[in-house]
């Protein structure tokens, strides 16, 4: 079974708009956290499809590699990120992102 | 054997320039060591100087014998600027070594004579501190004297001519706190001065005309120039002679500059003697006859010249009739005389001119001296009455001849030498005075007969004033205590006397007539020399004339000397005219009121309209001060305030604008943010796909 790449990009951009999405409109941290891994891993797979593009099949490790890059960049910001909610959440009692709006000039 | 060979060779030539550094080292001594070293010091350090220049002088007069077309000794480059080229040198000939004899032989007597006369004089004025700086002014007076008679060129002679100026004006001032309202004596220095200075203003103009035309200033060119190109030249000859007769006006104390000279009387009366009758006043004379050359060629300046003179001789001999200050005589018979020698160079007789100057030099010394020694024993008089506890008018004028009387047996040295100058001035045969005076006289019969009556008559009045002189001071009785209780004055001061006397009785022998030795002396100098014989008429004229006039004199003043506060009997016969003469004709008046009072009045309304009210109020305070102060407040208050503080705040408010706006952007919402990372995110691709 061969997909066609388009079919692949087109799922990626809509994975990447639904995570733009979810961090423009929702106040909840873990969500945006979530949105943002969502948009991550769209362009992991935009970057999977890519790599099939590409010939002969040394060529295309060079997108598997970037995407490997990409989790494992990933998972630290996981990591930090989470830390921060955990920081947030104990200062405000809240994960609203709304809530933590001091540098408001 | 030596000796006669510099001598005949000429090298004395080469000690010229000593006769002036010799006064200046004098005085040099003198304001260094003079105050410490005292008095006997100063006058002798001072006397030696002028009297090693008189030895100098001997020596240039022996070299000429040698040598009589004389020499030219630089000492200098002092000028030189492009063509113009005026060095320092001393011109030695028959003209210059007999002023330079006369000059210091004459200087050396009146300083001996100095010596004794300060030493009274700065007691009795209460300064005896001012005695070194008599002889310092007196030894630069000789130094300025020798720069003028030893020029070779017109513009060192006007350093030498300003020279004297300057100690004249500082000698006359000598007493400066002295005198009417206490300024009197600096009054007369800043009048002699002043009136010198428009008499220089002539001379400098004369030199400018000169250089214009010559392109030097030095003798020898400017009289070869006259020489080759002065008849095509007349006008401009007479032009530059006229100013130069301004000059010797000033100097001279001719009409109408004479006004100084009596004035000048404030000074000690060496000075008088020196400086205002023997020495410096007869620099104008010596100008004429150096210039003869100019003179010559120009036959209206010469009548000028011989007017003026001849004018002055007879006017000022009017005033000295009428004089009671003994030096005032002396002072207005100065004047006469100048008269006599300038018209005597104004007909053309230059030798006859210079033969009276020197003649005139030694019987008025010997005057003015004798006068000092009056006026010094009527003073010593005047102490010693005081200490007696007699009664004494003050304030006492020891120089007034009222006051005098009967001094013949008192000062005998002092009335016989006095006897000789007044006889040897009245031209009584065979005194000095005759042989000059009857030289002019003779010269001016024949050039013009209403000048030689009108120099008779001049002569008449000389022997006259000098008769009611000689019988007011030294016959009849003592007028006032002084006078009475007066006392002859030491050795130091009659010694110069009867050597002075001496002269005066054998000057004449200088000129006599048939041998004629000063014409043929002057004659290697002076190209244009005549001789004039003697003319028995002329000179028996001349002794009825003073025979008569002494006469009148005794008649008047003698037969019956006038008693203590009686009128001059003179006033009696003349009335009104001797009003005029005793007011010596109101020609002080007159300046007064055509020069000083108009000169007052402009530089009253230049002082106060034009430079305080205009200059000062108007244009200083309401133009520059005004417009300083509108700028200053326009540049405060409106550019700085305005202009430069608006840009600064302006700037501060334009960034505070915009911030403020800005600040709006910084919601403090995260997805604010990532929406502007999308958006821009957006329009970077945009760029890149569609742009």
């Amino acid at each position: 079974m061969n997909i066609p790449p388009d079919y692949v990009l087109t799922l990626s951009g809509i994975l990447f708009a639904l995570g733009v999405i979810g961090v423009l409109i929702r106040r909840n941290a873990i969500v945006i956290f979530m949105s943002i891994e969502l948009m991550l891993n769209s362009a992991n797979l935009a970057l999977i499809a890519f790599a099939r593009t590409l010939a002969p099949a040394q060529e295309a490790l060079r997108g598997h590699v970037f995407v490997f890059f990409v989790i494992a960049v990933a998972a630290a910001e996981v990591a930090v990120g989470l830390a921060l909610i955990v920081a947030i959440f104990r200062s405000k009692e809240s994960i609203d992102v709304d809530e933590v709006s001091s540098l408001r000039g | 054997m030596v000796l006669l060979e510099v001598v005949q060779g000429g090298g004395l030539f080469a000690y010229a320039p000593l006769i002036i550094a010799l006064p200046i080292l004098g005085l040099i001594t003198n304001i260094i060591f003079g105050r410490r070293l005292g008095e006997r010091f100063t006058g002798i350090v001072a006397s030696g100087a002028v009297a090693l220049a008189f030895v100098i002088a001997i020596m240039q007069f022996l070299a000429l014998q040698a040598v009589p077309e004389g020499a030219t000794v630089p000492i200098a480059e002092w000028i030189s600027v492009g063509s113009l080229s005026i060095p320092w040198s001393i011109k030695v000939d028959t003209l210059s070594t007999t002023m330079m004899l006369m000059v210091t032989g004459v200087s050396t007597l009146i300083h001996i004579y100095a010596i004794g006369y300060m030493h009274e004089d700065v007691r009795f004025q209460g300064d005896p501190g001012r005695y070194a700086r008599f002889f310092i002014f007196f030894n630069l007076f000789v130094a300025a004297m020798m720069v003028l008679v030893s020029a070779d060129n017109y513009l060192m002679m006007f350093v030498g001519w300003e020279g004297v100026g300057l100690c004249s004006y500082l000698l006359i001032g000598f007493w400066y706190e002295k005198g009417e309202d206490g300024i009197g004596n600096a009054v007369a220095g800043k009048k002699a001065f002043v009136t010198n200075r428009i008499g220089d203003f002539g001379f400098l103009i004369a030199m400018f005309l000169i250089f214009g035309a010559v392109g030097s200033l030095g003798f020898e060119d400017v009289f070869h120039w006259a020489h080759a190109f002065g008849g095509e030249n007349v006008l401009l000859i007479s032009v530059i002679t006229l100013f130069m007769l301004l000059g010797v006006a000033g100097k001279s104390a001719q009409l109408p500059l004479f006004v100084w000279l009596p004035d000048a009387m404030a000074g000690p009366t060496p000075v008088s003697a020196l400086i205002h009758a023997a020495t410096m006043v007869t620099a104008g004379v010596y100008l004429i006859v150096r210039s003869n050359p100019l003179f010559s060629v120009t036959a209206s300046t010469s009548n000028i010249v011989a007017i003026v003179g001849t004018a002055t001789a007879f006017f000022a001999a009017t005033i000295a009739v009428g004089q009671f200050d003994i030096k005032r005589v002396l002072a207005y018979s100065t004047i006469s005389q100048l008269g006599f020698m300038v018209a005597a160079a104004g007909l053309g007789a230059y030798v006859a001119a210079i033969f009276h100057l020197i003649n005139h030099a030694f019987f008025k010394a010997l005057l003015f001296l004798a006068s000092g020694s009056v006026i010094q024993g009527v003073e010593a008089g005047h102490h010693h009455a005081e200490h007696e506890g007699a009664d004494i008018e003050e304030p006492f004028d020891p120089q007034d001849m009222r006051n005098m009387g009967g001094l013949r047996s008192r000062m005998k040295i002092t009335f016989w030498v006095y006897l000789i100058g007044a006889l040897a001035l009245s031209g009584f045969p065979p005194l000095a005075g005759f042989f000059s005076k009857d030289e002019i006289l003779a010269d001016a019969r024949l050039e013009n007969p209403a000048m030689f009556f009108l120099l008779l008559a001049a002569a008449f009045l000389t022997t006259f004033y000098m008769g009611r002189q000689v019988f007011l001071v030294f016959f009849g009785k003592a007028r006032s205590e002084p006078a009475a209780h007066a006392k002859e004055n030491p050795p130091v001061m009659w010694v110069p006397l009867i050597i002075l006397g001496v002269l005066s009785v054998i000057a004449g022998a200088l000129n006599l007539p048939k041998i004629h030795t000063l014409t043929d002396w002057l004659g290697d100098t002076i190209e244009h020399v005549h001789v004039t014989e003697f003319s028995f008429s002329v000179a028996g004229l001349a002794v009825v004339f003073s025979t008569v006039a002494v006469v009148l004199a005794w008649t008047i003043y003698g037969r019956k000397p006038i008693e203590k506060g009686e009128p001059d009997p003179l006033r009696k016969f003349l009335g009104p005219i001797f009003v005029g003469m005793e007011n010596k004709w109101w020609v002080d008046e007159l300046y007064e009121f055509l020069i000083i009072r108009p000169y007052i009045a402009i530089c009253w309304f230049l002082a106060d309209v034009v430079d305080w009210r205009f200059w000062h109020d108007w244009f200083h305070d309401s133009v520059l001060g005004a417009a300083y102060r509108n700028g200053s407040r326009w540049l405060a208050w409106v550019f700085d305030l305005r202009v430069i503080d608006g840009i600064g705040n302006g700037l501060g408010n334009i960034t505070n604008w915009g911030s403020q706006r800005l600040r709006v952007l910084q919601t403090g919402y995260v997805r604010n943010y990532a929406l502007a990372v999308l958006v821009g995110g957006v329009l970077v691709l945009s760029y890149f796909i569609f742009g």
